[in-house]
């Protein structure tokens, strides 16, 4: 596209305040972690930077008696460590077999996975909950994981992969004797590291971020999830507010970090999820 | 599939491999049920144990007086269902939804593409803007929410924006607790659009990529640039990601609770405005009454609508013509 000088200094322009007002919140996220109490709401005026900024928040909101942040990000770290590999076992398999099974009904089978995707599971928490509660897995870690490994979307996201594939590749394996498992794990799995990264960012992600189905089920403080502690914060009488800004920042931690390493990673992932074939 | 190959191979090569169709080791792969089932079912079965039979159960229990009980005796036939629909509440958080739906679908689908085309122009800083506005996807809805309401729009002099809006001459408002007008409605649309713009934004920016430089040099040489190629190159080269993106967004919207909550909520309670559906049905089902009966008619009544939308959505845009290809 041809730009004028002026149009390319107005676009520089508007992606500049577009990035300022995006970065406000990080900052603000800062700001309130390094705070002292006092500073965030006793007094009435706004102050832009901490005079004096408290590091030692970061130690302290280890100890807080109501908020267990660290028994929960342990929780968390558990569960989404476990999600995503799970997810992309199951869905992987999936994916695999909705491309490439020649059975009839592989299309009506990916049909009904499709319209499941399309009732959003926030709307079944009430039934799922009946259901898990019905099995006793409320507040344990097995309530929390398993009911969130059928993940309609990730299957989908494979199987469109997978319709991509050279399918030249498995060939050469069949043609030596490889049964479809075979293919699957010497073949197809190892040349697929670039899409699974992508899918297990993504996984990872939304199971660390998730917060209705934790806060139904992890009714037990020692099942509490990052979330569901960091949320308590928000509800409470007096809100500990430096303490509260704290632990979010602390709860971003492991996210940030793997953005801070894997970004050009999971970018190209995102791209390529299939989505925009 | 792969027989017609090895078949086919067969006379070109020599002999061995006439004999591998005998070998023991094909035994499961040589039904295309059973491998099929190997690699679904795990994924079918787990579908049908925590969605499927969900869901039903939940429609059966729509139907009994359950109140905290799953294993109800009382048949109460429609009752929950004309209660529910009756209840000025629970029409109000569908009237919510669909507000918050109408207004955050189209804005956030019309921002992230801007975006993307902007991101997509620039020479120079284009993996600086793209991470910046991806980073968001990052953190989660408690946190921003927090940031939101504590910081950002704090309701006294101290929050950012009063303060900000101090410097103009205007007073401070308490964003949070004012019904008229709605501004709590600015803080729930901001949050979500700062979270989930960057995501959609990377989508596009991919799709961008793909469309054939030379279409727009055809199109300069017709005189059309700027917003005319725009309109009838890029948007068309478009529609397959606009498609996705669209069904996304409306999912999304329709999971609105994390940012109303914990945007909205106090010490065990919500204020009776700005309730989406799901804070709602939070409420009555697992609030103190554990009333299951009522809660399950609200979802079966909340799925039926997302299904007619998702079906309208669907006709509109064509995407399950898409997916037989």
């Amino acid at each position: 596209m041809i730009a004028s000088r002026g149009g390319r200094s107005a676009r520089y322009l508007v992606l500049g305040v577009a990035a300022v007002l995006f970065l406000v919140p990080f900052y603000l996220l800062l700001r309130g972690a390094l705070s002292t109490e006092q500073q965030l709401v006793g007094i009435d005026h706004w102050t832009w930077f901490p005079t004096h900024p408290q590091w030692s928040n970061l130690g302290d909101t280890f100890h807080n008696s109501t908020v267990p942040l660290g028994r929960s990000m342990l929780n968390s770290l558990v569960i989404a460590v476990t999600q995503t590999v799970l997810v992309l076992v199951i869905s992987g398999m999936a994916g695999y077999g909705l491309a490439r099974s020649t059975v009839r009904y592989a299309n009506a089978v990916f049909y009904l996975i499709v319209a499941t995707l399309l009732i959003p599971a926030a709307v079944t928490f009430v039934p799922s909950f009946v259901m898990v509660s019905s099995l006793g897995w409320v507040s344990t870690l097995r309530g929390l994981i398993i009911p969130g490994l059928f993940q309609s979307l990730a299957t989908f996201l494979f199987r469109q992969y997978f319709l991509g594939f050279p399918k030249e590749l498995e060939e050469a394996a069949r043609i030596d004797g490889a049964g479809p498992m075979r293919t699957f794990l010497a073949i197809v799995v190892p040349n697929s590291w670039g899409f699974t990264a992508a899918i297990a960012t993504i996984t990872f992600i939304g199971s660390w971020n998730a917060f209705l189905w934790p806060l139904v089920i992890g009714q037990d403080q020692s099942a509490w999830t990052v979330q569901v502690s960091l949320s308590t914060y928000i509800t409470a009488q007096s809100v500990d507010l430096s303490g509260m800004f704290t632990a979010a920042l602390v709860s971003m931690v492991p996210l940030l970090l793997m953005f801070l390493f894997l970004q050009r990673w999971i970018v190209a992932g995102v791209e390529q999820t299939g989505i925009n074939e | 599939m792969a027989e017609p190959a090895v078949t086919g191979a067969v006379p070109s090569t020599v002999g061995p491999s006439a004999a591998r169709p005998a070998s023991p080791r094909r035994k499961w792969t040589d039904s295309p049920h059973l491998w099929f089932w190997v690699f679904v079912g795990p994924f079918v079965a787990g579908l049908l144990v925590f969605i499927v039979i969900p869901i039903l159960w939940s429609v059966w229990l729509s139907f009994y007086d359950a109140r905290n009980t799953v294993t109800p005796t009382h048949f109460v036939g429609f009752e929950n269902y004309s209660r529910m629909l009756g209840d000025s509440a629970f029409r109000s958080s569908l009237v919510t939804f669909v507000l918050f739906a109408a207004f955050i679908v189209p804005t956030t689908f019309v921002l992230s593409l801007g975006l993307a085309v902007l991101v997509n122009g620039v020479k120079r800083g284009k993996a600086f803007f793209r991470s910046v506005f991806f980073l968001p996807t990052a953190c989660s809805y408690v946190v921003a929410a927090m940031i939101w309401r504590h910081s950002l729009f704090g309701g006294t002099a101290a929050g950012m924006v009063n303060t900000v809006m101090g410097w103009l001459g205007a007073a401070p408002i308490a964003w949070l607790s004012v019904v008229h007008p709605p501004w709590y409605w600015l803080v729930l649309v901001t949050v979500r659009l700062w979270l989930q713009v960057g995501f959609f934004m990377v989508l596009f920016l991919a799709a961008l990529q793909r469309v054939p430089q030379q279409l727009y040099e055809a199109a300069a040489l017709d005189g059309a640039t700027g917003w005319k190629a725009f309109r009838y190159i890029t948007f068309p080269q478009l529609r397959a990601t606009s498609t996705a993106v669209l069904m996304l967004l409306l999912v999304n919207a329709f999971q609105a609770f994390d940012e109303f909550y914990n945007v909205l909520s106090t010490t065990g309670g919500y204020p009776p405005y700005a309730r989406p559906p799901l804070v709602y049905l939070f409420n009555i089902a697992l609030g103190n009454g554990q009333d299951f009966g009522d809660g399950s008619a609200g979802a079966v009544i909340l799925t039926l609508i997302i299904a007619i939308f998702a079906l309208l959505q669907g006709r509109l845009t064509g995407i399950g013509r898409r997916d037989t290809a």
